[in-house]
């Protein structure tokens, strides 16, 4: 005896695959594909020009442990992660905090602020390398006040400050809107009591402001740091990498090794390495959200 | 039960994709050919030259439907063909610039010339001029076409010098005295007074330090030994070059300092240090300028040469017809018309008379010293296999080199130690 195939719970299944489907391909191809491949590949030695591909297990993750450029650019990405990510969550929540009071332009400001996140990211970094040139804008500024200002490109530590602040005011605008909505989000009466309860405007800040706006304290910073860990475009626009190698992040290396240098199995291994650090970080962060974060349970 | 699903179809996708990529290879070896050449120019009059004679060709062999000139931007041009060969998309044809001329002759990359411009009618392949196929062959074959051998010449702003009261390089070559010592006096004599640059080794910009050669090679320094064995940075002739050029930039300030840009064509520097290929950008020009020989170093009069090879990829569907087409492409009257931009590899064509036809900017006398004589003695910019990963090292090595404090000597080392492992790989 045959049973109908398109039973009720078979044409739900299949509505709801159809319904997944779309983002479910897209992640196939575009993310799982490629994540695979990019395993593969870190297994072998591929020579473009040459037409080799051949399979030296786990060679390149030797080399890894071998390389001594590695080291130089763990540090660089170390460095412009944590500046990056101290001075954009610090100076969005400064500005955060500021916007959100009532009073007159605000409205403006955010706006100001907030524009640069929609700008071309090329464009932006072009214009700022016309401006940190030596004899460029933001010298002509200093110079203005008295300010003899370094050559900002072609030392090793002000390279990566210019290159650090560049990113900062480009993306700032985006975690200001993040903590500006979630500051709206604290409800009104809790301050009101604390007033009444003789809070100084510090004390309300740390004990309300900061545990009700903790989960999005949270997102903006996996959001940043993860972020600051894929940085490419600025790098590969102002510096390459220079002056010396001190800002060779790991992803410009990994562009130079795989792409300038045509050593494809090295720069797929180290994507796996990059991979493994943007997930351990996510992994921690995720992990701690139980201790800082107020609303979780 | 759902997750064995999603397997099986993301299993599926990966087969599709994969029988795809099988189905693709399969190539027709008759029936209509289209083919795709990538070059870094995409200036007009060289593309409507070059669709002219792909016309004429294309007339010739109904087989062939269409030749396509992509150009790619020269900043990254490597990188993006290698991308494109990586991807499997790679062209029929390619340019290739001088300093990735290792890698591509010798990987195995490209199809061997020799036999295709024997065959080919009236080619003449002995007209070829060795100094410039040197770079391109590799045991004994030719891997790819030097359509173009471009002498650095220096340009000068003749208006510029004169308003610092100096002698222009004419003057100072017609007494004999046109040395590295009074170029670099009257550029800094020059940046002095108009408060623009002196002197600008165009590209360099304190990164394409291949383009320094055109200085040190005046000192006899060079990057590396012939056999691309020895690293060159720590010898003598290199130390008293850098000494040299670091001092012209930093206490005499010929040379404009790091980070700062300097446009010749557009007014901005007295001197520029250039391939004659840019005599174009001078069109409407509202100075006066002249184009003269690199200056004499300690070692007496050099050229330096920059060459571009045009190959055939051996990857392409349709190798042999694009080794036919670029017989075609550079039999000698096509080489003639090339020669109004890129000057030609063939001997009976390097003659002043055939290129001021086509150079109308330039003068018999400029085109016969900078370019005919500089292409005959001329050293070619440095390369070597791997030439990528070890430009990046010299450039990073280089870099404590460009502050006013620098012990030019140190540095140098340093170079030699960051590339010494690179050099004997």
């Amino acid at each position: 005896m045959s049973t109908r195939f398109w039973t009720g719970s078979r044409r739900d299944a299949a509505a709801g695959y159809l319904f997944i489907a779309p983002q479910l391909i897209g992640s196939v191809l575009f993310v799982f594909v490629p994540l695979g491949l990019v395993f593969w590949y870190s297994l072998h030695e591929w020579n473009v020009l040459a037409d080799t591909f051949t399979f030296t297990g786990a060679e390149n993750y030797q080399a890894l442990l071998d390389d001594p450029k590695l080291a130089d650019a763990l540090v660089a990405t170390g460095f412009f992660s944590a500046g990056l990510v101290v001075l954009n969550l610090s100076l969005a929540l400064l500005l955060a905090v500021l916007l959100n009071q009532r009073l007159r332009g605000t409205v403006f400001f955010r706006t100001v602020f907030f524009s640069p996140v929609v700008v071309s990211l090329v464009a932006w970094t072009i214009v700022w390398g016309f401006l940190l040139q030596d004899n460029g804008g933001v010298n002509g500024l200093l110079d203005l006040f008295g300010v003899d200002g370094p050559n900002w490109l072609r030392g090793e530590t002000t390279a990566m400050i210019a290159v650090i602040v560049v990113q900062v005011v480009k993306n700032v605008g985006l975690n200001m809107v993040l903590f500006l909505a979630a500051l709206q989000g604290v409800p009104g009466n809790l301050y009101e009591a604390a007033t009444v309860d003789g809070a100084s405007r510090t004390r309300q800040f740390r004990s309300i402001t900061v545990p009700m706006i903790s989960p999005t304290i949270l997102l903006t910073s996996i959001i940043t740091v993860v972020g600051s860990l894929q940085v490419f475009a600025q790098i590969a626009v102002l510096t390459q990498g220079g002056p010396g190698t001190s800002t060779t992040v790991l992803v410009y290396y990994l562009y130079q090794q795989a792409f300038q240098f045509h050593h494809f199995g090295y720069g797929a291994t180290l994507s796996v390495l990059l991979f493994a650090i943007v997930l351990l970080l996510t992994l921690v962060q995720w992990r701690m959200r139980r201790k800082w974060v107020f609303h979780e349970s | 039960m759902k997750i064995r699903g999603l397997i099986a179809t993301a299993a599926a996708g990966a087969l599709a994709l994969g029988l795809a990529a099988c189905g693709a290879e399969e190539e027709p070896s008759t029936g209509p050919v289209s083919l795709r050449m990538t070059v870094w120019s995409s200036n007009e009059a060289h593309l409507k030259l070059f669709n002219e004679i792909a016309d004429a060709y294309k007339a010739k062999n109904p087989r062939v439907t269409e030749v396509k000139f992509d150009p790619i931007p020269f900043e990254n041009y490597t990188t993006t063909l290698t991308t494109q060969i990586a991807g499997g998309n790679g062209p029929d044809l390619a340019w290739v610039l001088e300093n990735s001329a290792p890698d591509f002759v010798s990987s195995g990359a490209l199809v061997p010339l020799d036999d295709t411009l024997a065959k080919a009618d009236g080619y003449n392949a002995a007209d070829l001029n060795p100094a410039a196929t040197k770079l391109w062959q590799t045991d004994g074959r030719l891997y790819a076409y030097p359509f173009s051998t471009s002498p650095f010449g220096m340009f000068v702003n003749n208006d510029m010098l004169k308003a610092a009261g100096q002698q222009t390089p004419a003057e100072l070559i017609a007494a004999g005295q046109w040395t590295w010592d009074k170029a670099v006096a009257a550029a800094a004599a020059s940046a002095a007074k108009s408060g623009k640059a002196g002197l600008v080794v165009r590209d360099f910009d304190y990164k394409g330090w291949d383009n320094l050669s055109t200085v040190w090679t005046g000192w006899g320094a060079q990057a590396w030994s012939a056999d691309g064995k020895t690293c060159g940075f720590d010898q003598q002739p290199m130390v008293d070059a850098m000494t040299f050029l670091h001092k012209a930039i930093f206490t005499d300030k010929a040379l404009p300092g790091p980070g700062t840009t300097a446009d010749f064509f557009a007014g901005d520097s007295a001197m520029t240090i250039t391939q004659i290929s840019r005599a174009s950008l001078l069109k409407d020009a509202k100075f006066g300028w002249d184009l003269v020989p690199l200056p004499t170093g300690p070692k007496g009069e050099y050229s330096v040469i920059g060459q571009a090879g045009l190959g055939v990829l051996k990857k392409g569907k349709n190798a042999d017809v694009a080794a036919d087409f670029l017989a075609f492409f550079t039999s000698p009257e096509n080489s003639a018309k090339l020669a109004a931009y890129f000057p030609p590899p063939r001997t009976s064509q390097l003659t002043a008379e055939t290129l001021a036809k086509t150079n109308p900017l330039l003068k018999p006398e400029q085109l016969q010293q900078v370019v005919i004589d500089g292409i005959s003695t001329g050293v070619v910019k440095p390369s070597h296999s791997g030439q990528a990963e070890i430009s990046q090292a010299v450039r990073a090595a280089l870099d404590p080199l460009w502050k006013a404090d620098a012990d030019v000597k140190a540095v140098l080392g340093g170079v030699c130690q960051a590339i010494n492992p690179l050099l004997a790989k």
